[in-house]
């Protein structure tokens, strides 16, 4: 049953671009990158959150710092992307572990706090950063470059954010499935008898830590690139929000949580500021511009009474 | 460097530091006693400072408007306690988190329906001008009264937790919830009012900052972040770790805004030192709260065990 | 020629102004069965807590079969054979019992920095697992998620998953605790299987227990270790009545 699920979604995913050229919609080829850069992005947060159970409202700092590699790179004149990606994932997986190594000594709200407070130390720093654009951002002078494609096509882009994504799910599903999966659900469960069994639980949720950082980098580095610019608004702790809103709507620790969370936010948005409903706008004119307050209200419902989101409301039989 | 420069700063210090303290003396109870993380907690001191202004601009009167804002704010806080938050103490704070994260992305859409994003609050004419308090040291009047506020609140409040019963019943639903049943506290009740007192206390922070910061569609949100950090460093659920927090953080940020730019600019490069003196200055809580927690991991007085 | 397995020297523990573990020695020697009594608040489950590693001592040494284990932290004693079970039943109540025991074996079979590789592959641990689970007497309940069982069968399970880890030393803290005759008689049982290749230290309430099992008996008061010896020397003890046994024959 997954299995067709997954191969249907997949053909259409590849289909979308066709037809989207078809019906002259180019737009939506460009939103649907946008919406799986940001799968990919709240994909990595589930797996601290949802897999170990860890809030951080740090994630932002991650995916931040790959934005900024990648357009860094694109600035200073090394645009493949062949390096600038690996390197955004690695700079954030770096970060990640330095973070992480001094955080996870600690529990709870003092842990929330502290990768809170790394999160936003790395917002100021990038903010004064004037030689990149200071607190305003910068324009980045094109896409990443890979050899045989024209990334600034759009549609090429889609298919390697695409194959991107792929990828990476595919990877993280099997990480989920394999020891250190099931050690760290565990931990999740019962850390104290973890390391009452043999377990060095820090080191497994650091090493967890580090994979979610370095895949948050890796969908900022390509959020760059979607964008073609950079800035520091991108780091800043509300965006860790949103990208917990998106794990929470599409369901935390479900494989697909980032995935469901990530079209339904983005698509809620999208529908809400690009299409005017009439009924709506009858009674209420300006209902456009208050798109947050429908996130809102859909987010805390959704936490008071179905908090294991869309994908866990579809899902009554399995545990998580 | 001058004298009046230093004394003039660390009034500044005082000043932010006794409003933040009101706003994390509200949060470190409802986390110390509820165990619950309160996000919006920023979003209520947001409200006091919309009701705030809108009662003195109907009013007309500085002082009415702002006495009159407290409890209504108080009673709108006690309103989201009893249909919403109430809720979240028995989950587990990742919940509530986002919850109450959920909250914050209301109030601010909804303050921007009702108000708009922004309202003026002036400072009472009364007290517009500065006082010569030394020979050279003109401090504005109206943050005076500010500080005013902040101590005698500060010290009502210890008078309050510390010395009354209904400080004791409190501290006594802090360390055992089933006990302070047991004995006839009725935790529901007690909760209820001891967020509307956090509540009120936003609602003064709010109306007394909104002439000095502006009051603004998400004003809550930076400020919310201080709190935490504060309670964080004073220990959760203690309201003198709370105030010696506030003061430290206001003082530590206040004095790094004002000289830390300047101190950089006699080692560093001029460009280099102003990017870094204004970047350095922002973080620099965040390393006094990085500190303190290495050296006390529950922050310097702890409540509970 | 008893010798020692674990040797406690000079134990401290202190909450504020409670001192809860107060300059404890004891040896435990290797084979044996040794309990360790005394009245609700006595500080033996402190003393676990401490022993195990889960809880840092503020003074006193300990070794481990000529290992000093005073700094190492929990997960490396285990490692060293030194596991505990817990009063309080501590289980992974969403998985199922085998699950819950594979997750034991995993610990000692191999690295779980393994990213790739599907665990519902690796029969050999579902296998040892699988033992595991009816040597503790759930065998047949195997499947069944270990938030779902009785509370008897949640305190086997207790047992098993520190069992799980092939210990030397096993630190059983009351394993009867609100269990009924006949499941106390099947914790009975498990500890006769076990303790000819494990050595026991056992904390219980349950005298009948105590007096059938233990090859030597010490008594815990306030902190204290006041008394040990064979089971007829501590019956006979004044002190231990005084202290302790008096309130036990009532109950």
């Amino acid at each position: 049953m997954q299995r067709a699920a997954t191969f249907i979604l997949l053909l259409a995913a590849l289909a979308l671009p066709l037809i989207m050229r078809a019906f002259d919609l180019d737009y939506y080829t460009s939103f649907a990158s946008r919406v799986m850069i940001f799968a990919l992005a709240a994909g990595s947060l589930n797996l601290i959150l949802g897999y170990a159970g860890m809030i951080s409202f740090g994630h932002a700092a991650f995916v931040g710092v790959g934005t900024y590699t990648a357009g860094v790179m694109i600035i200073e004149g090394v645009p493949s992307a062949l390096i600038g990606w690996p390197l955004a994932m690695l700079i954030a997986g770096l970060l990640a572990l330095a973070i992480g190594a001094m955080s996870l000594r600690t529990r709870g709200v003092y842990f929330i706090m502290i990768t809170l407070a790394f999160a936003q130390m790395i917002y100021y720093l990038t903010n004064s950063m004037k030689a990149y654009g200071g607190d305003e951002g910068l324009s980045l002078p094109g896409r990443s470059t890979l050899p045989l494609l024209d990334l600034k096509d759009d549609t090429s882009f889609y298919y390697v954010v695409l194959a991107i994504l792929c990828v990476s799910m595919l990877l993280l599903s099997r990480l989920v499935a394999s020891r250190f999966g099931r050690v760290i659900v565990a931990i999740r469960e019962n850390e104290p008898r973890m390391e009452a069994i043999g377990y060095p639980t820090r080191r497994y949720k650091l090493v967890c830590f580090v994979i979610a950082g370095a895949f948050g980098g890796l969908a900022g580095a390509l959020l760059a690139n979607h964008g073609n610019y950079i800035n520091p608004s991108i780091l800043h702790w509300t965006q860790s929000g949103n990208l917990m809103i998106m794990v929470v709507l599409g369901g935390v620790g479900y494989r697909y949580g980032g995935l469901i969370g990530a079209l339904t936010l983005l698509g809620l948005e999208e529908f809400i500021a690009n299409h005017k409903v009439e009924w709506m706008a009858d009674l209420w004119p300006k209902y456009q511009q208050h798109s947050l307050l429908g996130v809102g209200i859909i987010l805390l419902v959704i936490v008071l009474y179905a908090p294991r989101g869309i994908a866990g409301w579809f899902d009554r039989s399995r545990r998580g | 460097m001058s004298i009046v420069l230093i004394l003039e700063q660390s009034l500044n210090g005082l000043q932010f530091g006794l409003m933040l303290f009101l706003l994390a003396a509200g949060l470190t109870l409802v986390f110390g006693i509820m165990d619950m993380i309160n996000l919006a907690h920023g979003s209520i001191y947001m409200i006091g400072a919309f009701l705030a202004a809108t009662l003195v601009a109907a009013t007309g009167s500085f002082a009415l408007g702002v006495v009159l804002a407290i409890p209504a704010t108080a009673a709108i806080g006690m309103l989201l306690e009893v249909s919403i938050l109430r809720r979240l103490y028995t989950r587990d704070h990742m919940s509530q988190v986002l919850a109450t994260f959920a909250l914050i992305l209301i109030c601010n859409e909804a303050v921007r329906i009702i108000w708009g994003s922004d309202m003026a609050l002036g400072t009472p004419a009364a007290l517009s001008g500065p006082i010569e308090l030394m020979p050279g040291l003109f401090y504005p009047a109206y943050r005076l009264l500010v500080i005013g506020v902040g101590l005698t609140v500060a010290i009502l409040l210890y008078f309050i937790v510390a010395k009354t019963r209904i400080g004791m019943r409190v501290r006594a639903g802090a360390s055992n919830r089933e006990m302070a049943a047991a004995m006839g506290v009725d935790i529901k009740l007690l909760f209820t009012l001891v967020f509307g007192f956090g509540a009120a206390l936003c609602a003064v922070a709010g109306a007394m900052l909104g002439p000095i910061f502006a009051v603004q569609v998400g004003m809550g949100d930076n400020i919310l972040i201080l709190a935490f950090v504060v309670i964080v460093i004073g220990g959760i659920g203690s309201i003198r770790g709370a105030l010696i927090g506030s003061v430290l953080v206001g003082f530590v940020d206040t004095f790094g805004r004002a000289f830390l730019p300047a101190l950089l600019r006699e080692i560093l490069p001029p460009q280099i030192a102003s990017a870094a003196g204004t970047a350095l200055a922002s973080i620099l809580i965040y390393v006094l709260m990085a500190a303190v927690l290495f050296w006390k991991p529950q922050g310097l007085f702890p409540a509970r065990g | 020629m008893a010798e020692t397995l674990l040797g406690i020297s000079g134990l401290v523990k202190r909450f504020g102004g409670l001192t809860a573990t107060d300059h404890v020695s004891l040896e435990i020697e290797r084979g044996e069965v040794h309990a360790l009594i005394g009245p609700n608040g006595a500080g033996k489950t402190t003393l676990i807590a401490q022993l195990s590693g889960s809880l840092a001592s503020d003074a006193g040494s300990l070794t481990f079969d000529q290992v000093d284990i005073s700094r190492m932290p929990q997960h490396e004693r285990v490692r060293e054979g030194l596991a505990r079970s817990y009063q309080i039943t501590s289980i992974f109540g969403k998985f199922s019992v085998l699950d819950n025991l594979a997750l034991a074996v995993q610990a000692r079979s191999g690295s779980s920095m393994s990213f790739w590789r599907s665990l519902a592959s690796e029969t050999a641990l579902l296998d040892e697992a699988s033992a595991l689970a009816a040597r503790v007497g759930l065998g047949r309940r195997e499947a069944v998620l270990a938030g779902n069982l009785a509370h008897g069968e949640q305190r086997q399970l207790e047992v098993g998953l520190a069992l799980a880890t092939r210990p030397k030393l096993l630190l059983l803290d009351e394993p009867m605790a609100g269990m009924g005759p006949e499941e106390s008689a099947r914790m009975m049982e498990l500890v006769e299987k076990v303790r000819a290749e494990i050595t026991v230290l056992l904390v219980e309430h349950d005298m009948d227990a105590v007096f059938r099992l233990a090859d030597r008996i010490s008594v815990m008061v306030n902190g204290r270790l006041i008394a040990t010896g064979l089971p007829e020397e501590i019956r006979g003890n004044a002190e231990v009545r005084k202290a302790y046994l008096g309130d036990e024959a009532a109950a």
